[in-house]
């Protein structure tokens, strides 16, 4: 259970309060117009963003300060990989951050990448793949860090429809396969209707507590309705 | 406090150390009964003059030069800008010999005008330590200057054209106001640097009416071992390198970024006259540059194959000296600019640039005065070299790396951090990969200066460890002019190829 207590994130003349919890195993997604603080939400809990007040626990222990050291895994929007590693490279650092990989590590940086699609593709560098590929590699380093939650920050924004349903269906396999905890920052509430079932509301300084996709969407609050336009 | 941040704290230790320290030493040293005399007041005057004379003159003539650059497209152009960064690196005392070689007694203007029966020129006295100065810094302004007129926007012109405006209402309207802003920061960085001049003035000057601070205090220290003497002129050389540095808070310092530089400016006023006088001052420019190069060339090439063995075992000393220096240069900017960044501090960045106010030859002093209780100076003299040349060169590389390493910080830091990745791993998977452009042309450009510099080891060094440039200074000492020019020629090989390879090496296969 990832447990957000009486969180305040402060920036010049910006804040973003939240104080929800999340059972674990959820896919949420997290909605809102832009520059609610969507991103500003998911730094927070991976630990690049410092809290004014309150504090974040996971299974009612406080995360640690080192993002590394949570138990969290991240994609962001771009520059998911390093442009001067090779593709197994990139996802080995899952593995290890020294990359000191023994043949084991290999082979299961191989496997991971097989499991995405991106079979024999490891000597390959990032400046060599398509935008759906990189994402793809970012992925099967998640595979391997293997950790209990997941943060996407619309790392699929670039891409066209059909090759965003095609990864989205990817996360869910992922999730549904490691039992992990999803936070999906999204601007399209398909997305949310697609692979999440509840979503967090970030409007007017305020991530509000999860609600049941269906139901949020069938009646939803004013500032859903506003973002929605309708 | 994690790893990185204590090389940081280290590095910035040992260059607070270096500067301040060694001025420590010095003023402990300067409260002996010595005094300044006439002569050392005279030394105070020249260098304030000739450094404001030099910057003036420098800017004066980079003025025209800049602008025909500005708005004229032609053959070579690329080259020539290409040129203009070349004084950089090119080690002083060749450049001093090229243009003995152009303007000396018996140079290429002395024997023009001996055809029309006109007396020889010389060059040594505070003439020739100016044309020397301006030699280096002339080219510095160009391109200074060239970078503010590229800096005004196509679209201006174009407004300008549209409303019939004449040249000298662009000037007026665009051009001045651009000057204004430009110059006097590029005035300052000139004066500055001819204010810790000692190499020309070393070869050039001399005497009572060419000295500069710097070889005032090369003096007392080598030729009267008046330790409190050479103390009190250190403390005043820092006292003016400090004043100019205040006075630089308060004027912009244009930056030279080298980027873009190779482009024109599509203008609408143009006349034959305007085209002649560019062409004319291009070329006048371009012949004021290369022909004391090309003398260096020409004069050394026939000997630079059987000099002496004693100048080959200088050169492979010169070329331990500039490997050490460059390495560690990077040994120290990493760190402050890894601890820079990761504070976000100007402040920390801003001690790192220190060293550029400060004087090399005031550092030997202070380690001089340090080191001599315990070692024989001598046997120091290429390490001590080595570090201050390094200390010397750290300003340009921090400007080199530390907006690289801010702008690869902002793009991965966070993936790196949410990987782990700290110390050793975000070292050789992160910063070393991502900085491989700028720190292969900080470690090309800390070891070229390095290889050139004649300074601290003119202190130091006594007959059996000379370094190239101390070498090449001696056999002009002894007027044995074809084997300097040779040598000569064969450090103007060293310094580039130095240079080369290490900026070359940064680029080769580097993935943006």
């Amino acid at each position: 259970m990832l447990s957000v207590e009486a969180a305040q994130v402060v920036l010049d003349d910006f804040s973003l309060s939240a104080d929800f919890t999340i059972t674990k195993g959820a896919r949420v997604a997290v909605l809102g117009p832009s520059g609610a603080g969507k991103s500003t939400l998911l730094a927070a809990i991976a630990g690049f963003q410092d809290l004014a007040t309150g504090r974040i626990l996971w299974n009612g222990e406080p995360l640690p300060d080192d993002p590394a050291k949570r138990p969290i895994s991240m994609v962001f929007q771009d520059n998911n990989l390093f442009p001067h590693l090779s593709v197994a490279q990139n996802v080995g650092l899952g593995l290890r951050p020294d990359l000191k990989l023994t043949s084991q590590d290999r082979e299961r940086v191989e496997t991971a990448l097989s499991r995405v699609g991106l079979m024999g593709m490891g000597a390959r560098k990032p400046a060599q793949l398509s935008g759906g590929q990189i994402a793809r590699v970012a992925l099967a380093r998640v595979l391997l860090r293997n950790k209990p939650i997941l943060l996407l920050d619309e790392p699929f924004s670039a891409l066209g429809p059909a090759l965003k349903a095609e990864m989205l269906d990817l996360v869910r396999e992922l999730v549904t396969e490691t039992d992990a905890t999803l936070l999906m920052v999204s601007h399209d509430p398909q997305d949310a209707r697609a692979l999440a079932d509840q979503v967090v509301l970030v409007a007017e300084g305020w991530a509000h507590a999860p609600q049941p996709t269906a139901e949020l969407f069938d009646s939803p609050p004013d500032a859903l309705r506003d973002y929605l336009g309708g | 406090m994690n790893r990185a941040t204590t090389l940081g704290v280290i590095a910035l230790g040992v260059v607070v150390c270096l500067t301040f320290g060694t001025l420590a030493a010095v003023a402990l040293r300067a409260d002996a009964v010595a005094r300044l005399g006439p002569a050392d007041w005279a030394a105070v005057r020249f260098t304030l003059w000739q450094a404001a004379l030099s910057a003036a003159l420098s800017i004066l003539l980079a003025i025209p030069v800049a602008r025909a650059l500005a708005r004229r497209r032609f053959p070579g152009r690329t080259v020539l800008v290409t040129l203009l960064g070349a004084p950089f690196i090119l080690p002083v005392i060749v450049a001093v010999l090229g243009l003995i070689a152009v303007f000396g007694r018996s140079g290429v203007v002395s024997t023009v005008l001996g055809a029309f029966g006109a007396e020889p020129v010389s060059i040594y006295g505070y003439h020739g330590v100016i044309l020397a100065h301006v030699f280096f810094n002339f080219p510095l302004a160009t391109r200074l200057i060239l970078q503010g007129w590229l800096s005004i926007p196509a679209e201006r012109f174009r407004l300008a054209a549209s409303l019939g405006l004449r040249p000298h209402d662009i000037a007026r309207m665009l051009e001045r106001p651009m000057l204004r802003e430009v110059v006097p920061g590029a005035a300052l960085v000139i004066f500055l640097i001819c204010l810790t001049s000692f190499a020309v003035a070393l070869t050039l000057g001399g005497g009572p009416r060419a000295t500069t601070v710097e070889l005032a205090i090369y003096e007392a220290f080598r030729f009267d071992f008046d330790l409190g003497r050479a103390a009190l002129l250190a403390l005043i050389q820092f006292a003016l390198g400090a004043g100019a540095a205040l006075i630089a808070f308060w004027v912009a310092i244009p930056g030279d970024m080298g980027a873009g530089l190779d482009r024109a400016i599509r203008r609408w006023d143009d006349s034959v006259l305007h085209r002649t006088r560019d062409v004319l001052v291009v070329g006048l420019a371009m012949l004021f540059l290369a022909l004391p190069l090309a003398m260096v060339v020409v004069n050394g090439l026939p000997g630079v194959l059987s000099l002496p063995v004693q100048v080959y075992a200088a050169a492979l000393r010169s070329i331990l000296v500039a490997l050490g220096s460059a390495g560690l240069t990077l040994i120290l900017a990493l760190p402050i600019a890894v601890y820079a960044v990761q504070r976000r501090s100007r402040l920390i960045e801003g001690l790192g640039y220190m060293t550029i106010a400060a004087s090399p030859l005031v550092i030997g002093t202070g380690l001089f005065i340090i080191t001599f209780p315990f070692i024989k100076p001598s046997d120091l003299a290429l390490p001590i070299t080595a570090l201050v040349n390094a200390a010397m060169s750290l300003p340009f590389t921090l400007r080199a790396l530390v907006p690289a390493l801010a702008a690869t910080e902002a793009n991965f830091g966070a993936l790196a951090d949410g990987l782990g990745m700290h110390g050793l791993a975000r070292l050789r998977y992160l910063w070393l990969p991502r900085l491989r452009r700028p720190i292969g042309f900080a470690l090309g450009l800390a070891g070229a200066l390095s290889m050139g510099d004649l300074g601290v080891i003119a202190m130091f060094a006594d007959t059996h460890n000379a370094t190239l440039p101390l070498q090449l200074f001696r056999l002009m000492g002894a007027y044995r002019m074809e084997d300097a020019a040779a040598a000569g020629l064969l450090l103007l090989l060293l310094s580039l190829s130095i240079f080369w390879i290490f900026d070359r090496g940064g680029r080769v296969n580097a993935v943006r």
